[in-house]
């Protein structure tokens, strides 16, 4: 069962094929999540959240997860998120 | 939205140059297509393929490295199987006889400039080194397109 109570953020690019597949793959598992794709983003709001993903991923790389402020999944890891969020 | 026929037209286009020079696209064909979306997508934002899976600046002099096909595709390959994005792959993964999996950023990673000192050699010419392939030649300026994997003289630098 997914577990509804976390608080998942996920840092993507609209065009990113590896970002596609965890924006499948959360919705697969029913997750609710916040998404940014950051590339549709711009001037201040966009520095605003890549500075946000700098705490979390120093190297601004997408796809990021974020569970609970506290677990940061970088890349697609499909056994990783099914880890923490099932 | 890019126009599907346009996508397909690359998606052949690109299958037959990679082919005739010794590369492979990514056998999932539905994948890779979404990925040449993304790469005509930042087409008509920047005039531009800049790679689909990183964060383009829209600056091209900064986005050099990472425009299709990256300086760092063939490291990657040989390392992981395919490139950052899951465009390119190895004939490994070409055959199915392995997994295409999300690799590790290279780019912005620190890492030493490889330099050899060659103090005693005098060249006639300079040679230039294709950042995409790795094809040298000896000559004043580096070729207007790269014969071998058809990158443009901004890809390449001077490597003696």
């Amino acid at each position: 069962m997914a577990d509804k109570n976390k608080k998942v953020v996920l840092y993507a690019l609209s065009t990113c094929g590896w970002c596609r597949k965890t924006k499948n793959l959360l919705s697969q598992l029913s997750i609710n999540y916040q998404c940014f794709d950051v590339d549709l983003l711009k001037g201040e709001e966009r520095e605003k959240i890549l500075q946000e993903l700098k705490k979390y991923n120093a190297n601004l790389s997408f796809p990021t997860l974020v569970i609970d402020d506290q677990i940061v999944i970088i890349g697609y890891d499909e056994e990783k998120i099914k880890k923490e969020l099932t | 939205m890019i126009d599907k026929s346009l996508i397909d037209y690359w998606y052949e286009k690109l299958k037959k140059e990679a082919e005739e020079s010794g590369y492979f696209l990514n056998p999932d064909e539905e994948f890779t297509k979404s990925l040449i979306e993304g790469l005509l997508i930042n087409q008509e934002r920047f005039g531009y393929f800049a790679c689909p899976c990183r964060l383009a600046s829209g600056n091209k002099e900064e986005d050099l490295d990472i425009i299709c096909p990256c300086d760092y595709r063939d490291q990657d390959i040989n390392d992981y199987g395919n490139c950052y994005c899951g465009l390119y792959v190895s004939y490994d993964v070409y055959t199915g006889k392995k997994q295409i999996k999300s690799i590790p950023e290279r780019r912005n990673l620190k890492k030493k400039k490889r330099e050899i000192t060659i103090s005693t050699l005098k060249l006639s010419l300079p040679v230039w080194r294709c950042k995409i392939c790795g094809y040298l030649c000896a000559r004043e300026e580096p070729p207007e397109i790269c014969p071998i994997c058809k990158a443009k003289k901004e890809r390449f630098e001077r490597f003696i």
